[in-house]
């Protein structure tokens, strides 16, 4: 008991690390995918027929290839064959923002087709131009209502990042495996991981809720809730 | 030319198809400054239509629409939003904006749209708000607005524009029969101030005591079209008549308003 608990305490300020790592990493992904989401689900919802096709397109290869052949597939293939010289971490921030981005659209889009249409034609009808009303009408709404899914988006993609590990990204994963391996400390390192990546997922889950609270339009059901 | 002899608003042979079905055919309104015209007849009869074809909401298929006596070119974005900024528009369903307040209902236009500081949107929309009688409602949301409120805030919105023309769709028929009455002072106060409006209507007062002329429209035609002292005399036998004599007994049994 005595050892797996120093191996746990000298090994913290190095998981912790870890943890620093992997939420760069989610922020990032999560920062890609909504830039990414937002003007995906904008271009499929208002854009013309060949643009939809477009991003149809991009939406069923990131959702229909698994994140681990992603992550092979740009780091050690897409991006030696083009030399682009890009460290670990950062590919898995790439790769994770282009898949969290497909997810986000489709987040989105279902967002803005539950609006009424009457919003839309409302800002129309005062002279917007299409793009102030999806800018100052629509969007405001749309990612209102997104918050909930955005935060499940949130949890998913946290621990999808555990997968960065193979191509030996230093996150919570990576340094607890390489810890284990030379201490023999399996059980207690990788408890110690599952709190972090437990503790990085109640932060931004309950960070969101707080924001879900903030930005809700009063008068509207649901106010009561927490 | 005097410009007073100009119509306002030239809507000319409209024409409007959805899925092979003619909703419009080739429709001609023309609206002078300060006139007041009234749209009646059945529903399906293409009244709404006409209305979303005028500020180009719904887009013709044939016909054209001139402001001022300049035709609008409506291959042309920039031209529509110029028409829409001209031509206001009041749906049966208000459509406020949601997550604005009623004040920022009427600023986000005005800051957007006519590029206004924010200080002067926001004066402008008080001063809107006050005189729908919604002074000390500025800060509310559309969900905590009954539907006369926010029927009068979107009345105030389209106001705040400096519209040439206001069109109506139905102002009242979503309403509960006790808030109509609040709606209708709105617009007979605009009527009072010289406001330009084409209005469908059910409301029985409305038409008879606004209206300049009545167009009633069905299947997509304008069938008649008079002064209501021509077409709601009694026993004259007008589409016209017996509409009204219909709506006024089904109001009968609601309010009177």
């Amino acid at each position: 008991m005595h050892a797996q608990l120093n191996a746990v305490i000298d090994a913290f300020p190095y998981l912790l690390f870890g943890a620093v790592n992997t939420a760069l990493i989610v922020l990032t992904a999560m920062g890609i995918g909504l830039v990414i989401g937002v003007v995906v689900a904008v271009g499929l919802v208002y854009g013309p027929g060949w643009l939809k096709l477009l991003l149809s397109a991009y939406l069923w290869f990131f959702r229909g290839v698994p994140i681990l052949a992603l992550l092979f597939l740009f780091y050690f293939g897409l991006f030696s064959y083009l030399n682009i010289q890009i460290n670990a971490l950062a590919a898995v921030a790439v790769v994770l923002g282009c898949t969290t981005g497909a997810y986000q659209a489709n987040i989105f889009r279902g967002a803005i087709m539950s609006l009424p249409r009457g919003q839309f034609r409302a800002a129309s009808a005062l002279g917007m131009s299409d793009a102030a009303a999806i800018r100052s009408i629509i969007l405001p709404q749309a990612l209102r209502i997104s918050i909930p899914a955005w935060s499940n988006e949130y949890s998913i993609i946290l621990k999808d990042s555990a997968l960065a590990f193979v191509i030996g990204a230093p996150e919570i994963m990576a340094r607890a495996q390489f810890v284990a391996s030379r201490t023999y400390q399996h059980l207690p390192l990788y408890l110690a991981a599952g709190l972090l990546y437990f503790l990085l997922t109640w932060a931004g889950v309950s960070a969101l809720r707080k924001l879900e609270h903030k930005v809700r339009i009063p008068g509207y059901s649901g106010e009561e809730q927490t | 030319m005097n410009s007073r002899e100009i119509p306002v608003l030239q809507a000319d042979k409209i024409s409007k198809s959805f899925s092979g079905q003619r909703i419009l055919n080739r429709v001609s309104v023309n609206l002078k400054r300060g006139e007041i015209k009234v749209l009646i007849g059945p529903s399906g009869g293409g009244k709404s239509t006409l209305l979303q074809c005028i500020n180009c909401l719904v887009l013709p298929d044939e016909g054209s629409i001139s402001l001022a006596g300049a035709e609008v070119d409506l291959r042309n974005k920039k031209s529509l939003y110029q028409l829409r900024q001209q031509v206001g528009m009041i749906f049966q369903d208000f459509n406020l904006f949601d997550h604005l307040n009623a004040l920022d209902n009427i600023t986000i236009a005005l800051r957007k749209v006519k590029k206004i500081s924010r200080t002067a949107a926001e004066q402008r929309a008080r001063l809107e708000l006050e005189q729908v009688g919604l002074g000390d409602k500025t800060d509310l949301y559309p969900a905590q607005l009954s539907g006369g409120q926010k029927q009068r805030v979107a009345i105030a919105r389209a106001l705040a524009m400096d519209p040439q023309v206001l069109l109506l769709d139905e102002p009242t028929s979503a309403l509960d029969p006790e808030l109509i009455g609040e709606v209708i002072a709105v617009i007979r106060s605009l009527a009072g101030k010289g406001m330009t409006m084409l209005m469908a209507t059910h409301q029985i007062s409305l038409i008879s005591t606004l209206a300049d002329e009545i167009l009633f429209m069905e299947a997509g035609v304008i069938v008649e079209q008079g002064a209501p002292s021509q077409l709601l005399v009694p026993g004259c036998g007008s589409k016209s008549a017996g509409f009204c004599d219909r709506l006024s007994e089904l109001a009968d049994g609601e309010c009177r308003c």
